[in-house]
């Protein structure tokens, strides 16, 4: 999917400056924090700067990777996008909202509609994106109420469909996923995330947690869901395989800042900033 | 001077008009201001101490006694019964603090305190009920925090409220709650309607009363104000359903439309029917008013 097209399809997200501080902040925070300094502790106030000043445009049907080091601000990334965690700056648009909003500025209702309907997450723990004491099907149901459906056969309907899609047996619609296997529930996780069909699915760290038969499958799985529905993806992983796999585009964060970004053949191929060197040549 | 010398002369000591101080009533009315204002939302207030036990109607107690005058026409039943242990307690300390007027005829009552039950004669416009709660979170089922609840009410966050709904049909076949049944209050705040049973919760909608609902145990107070919709929480293709008393009619009245209790027989073991409402079921024996036909339709 590296084709040239790509780059003429439309832009379903941009994001612009993206910031996040734990703290109160200094004046210090922007000169003594970042790649530069090896650090996002602000020496002087104590401040984490999380994430800082990042930009970037996700097109219709784009895997986008993002790499880096724990701490680097990866998953800070995705969740200020989901709205887990409120930005501290930057504006962040949606293709399917209204463009005049900075939707990073809406009220929490509002967040929480956009969130059902336009997007979804899937956790690199399935335990925080399920709840383990309602049933698997519920778990999908919850995200179609959220989204306003409330007509109980087509609930059904759409999950089952969901769980046959992502290979879990029909049986298992009313089981508690407390009760299956990791890779079940990760597999459950991705269908709950689908269920309105969202123009946009974040992936945090998807298969981390899982053992590397598992972790291939849902990788496949992801792969032909992506291309069958034709949905942009977030990927976040520390794993140059998931990205090299997945990402037809990479962005390189280290310390809160983008370091590198491009193509993901470019990036592992010939990596430019020498931290990325570094994280290209330790996995290979 | 001594603590005696300010105390009132033996004998001189009396309640004050309906038990609770004046202070203590203006912050209950304050609270029901503020729940009328905004229709479902629990507004917490003092429930300050009476000489009942939290839990057995103080809620609905303290919502009385701060709205009561002496010209009104209190009538009290619990579980749709005015000969009822707790109705007769709550009725004997407010006569004995108020001196009104009180009634078992629904129509004539301007402030009518219950437990579990709605009149099944509509309330009319002037008309107040005060409503006795033990649990004012609709939420609660779902999430244990008060914090957390709050902010899904104060989010519309209602999807874990629906996925229980959800879950209840996947395991019954239909939606089981039988009271607390769960509503939308002009269409907005999620608001348990007390324990009534299902039966009473079309009255509450686009009612021409308003309805006042205490929880003194946890301290809320929240209102139906009068021509509010009040939507039963429903599947699009599972509509909402009351009691189904087919077939069924009252012992001692006849009525088939009204909501009807079973009781066994002390000698014979025979389960029978009858009333609920015990005011309507004598003013139909009396040949006031007739009885009541089909349900709600």
């Amino acid at each position: 999917m590296t084709d040239s097209s790509v780059t003429e399809r439309s832009v379903v997200l941009s994001a612009r400056n993206i910031g996040k501080r734990y703290g109160l902040g200094c004046d210090a925070c922007e000169e003594e924090t970042g790649p530069d300094r090896g650090t996002n502790v602000c020496p002087r106030c104590g401040s984490i700067i999380a994430l800082r000043g990042v930009s970037f445009d996700l097109r219709e049907a784009e895997i986008l990777g993002i790499v880096g080091e724990s701490g680097s601000g990866k998953s800070t990334l995705v969740q200020c996008i989901y709205f887990d965690v409120e930005a501290t700056s930057g504006e962040l648009r949606l293709r399917d909202h209204d463009p005049n909003d900075d939707v990073l500025r809406l009220a929490r209702n509002r967040k929480r509609r956009i969130r059902a309907s336009l997007m979804g997450m899937v956790y690199q723990n399935p335990l925080r994106g399920l709840r383990v004491d309602i049933t698997s099907g519920a778990n999908v149901a919850e995200k179609l109420l959220e989204a306003e459906v409330f007509h109980f056969a087509r609930i059904r309907a759409r999950a089952g469909e969901l769980l046959a899609k992502t290979e879990i047996p029909a049986s298992y619609i009313d089981a508690l996923p407390r009760t299956l296997s990791g890779g079940m529930q990760q597999r459950i996780q991705i269908a709950k995330a689908l269920a309105n069909n969202p123009p946009l699915v974040l992936l945090d760290e998807v298969t981390s947690g899982l053992d590397v038969s598992v972790q291939a499958r849902v990788l496949d799985l992801i792969r032909e869901l992506q291309h069958e529905l034709a949905i942009s993806l977030i990927v976040v992983s520390h794993d140059m395989g998931v990205i090299r796999l997945l990402a037809d585009r990479t962005m390189v964060l280290k310390n809160g800042c983008v370091v590198e970004q491009g193509l993901t053949d470019q990036i592992l191929e010939d990596p430019q900033h020498a931290y990325t060197q570094l994280l290209v040549h330790s996995t290979l | 001077m001594s603590l005696r010398d300010l105390l009132p002369a033996a004998g001189a000591f009396r309640y004050n008009f309906a038990f609770m101080d004046e202070g203590a009533k203006r912050e209950v009315r304050r609270a029901l201001l503020k729940a009328v204002a905004i229709p479902g939302h629990q507004v917490p207030f003092a429930s300050p101490e009476l000489p009942i036990a939290r839990g057995w109607g103080t809620g609905g107690l303290q919502v009385t006694m701060s709205l009561i005058g002496p010209d009104d026409v209190l009538k009290i039943i619990d579980q749709g019964c005015d000969g009822s242990v707790n109705a007769v307690n709550l009725r004997k300390l407010l006569v004995a603090t108020t001196g009104v007027r009180t009634t078992f005829d629904s129509r004539e009552s301007t402030l009518l305190q219950s437990r579990h039950r709605l009149p099944e004669i509509p309330m009319t416009e002037g008309q107040i009920a005060v409503l006795q709660v033990p649990l004012p979170e609709p939420l609660r089922l779902v999430e244990p925090s008060e914090v957390e609840t709050r902010r899904m009410h104060a989010e519309g966050d209602y999807a874990r409220m629906w996925v229980s709904l959800y879950e209840d049909v996947v395991q019954n076949g239909a939606i089981s709650l039988a009271a607390g049944y769960p509503c939308r209050v002009n269409g907005s705040y999620i608001m348990s309607p007390s324990p009534l049973p299902r039966w009473d919760l079309p009255m509450l909608n686009q009612a021409s009363h308003l309805t006042l609902l205490g929880a003194g145990r946890e301290k809320r107070v929240y209102a139906v104000p009068p021509h509010t919709s009040v939507r039963p929480l429903e599947f699009d293709d599972l509509p909402f359903e009351v009691e189904s008393f087919a077939g069924l009619s009252c012992a001692r009245c006849g009525s088939t439309g009204t909501f009807l209790d079973e009781i066994y027989d002390e000698r014979t073991g025979k389960p029978s029917r009858v009333c609920s409402d015990s005011g309507f079921c004598d003013l139909v024996q009396a040949g006031v008013v007739p009885a009541k036909g089909a349900p709600h339709d």
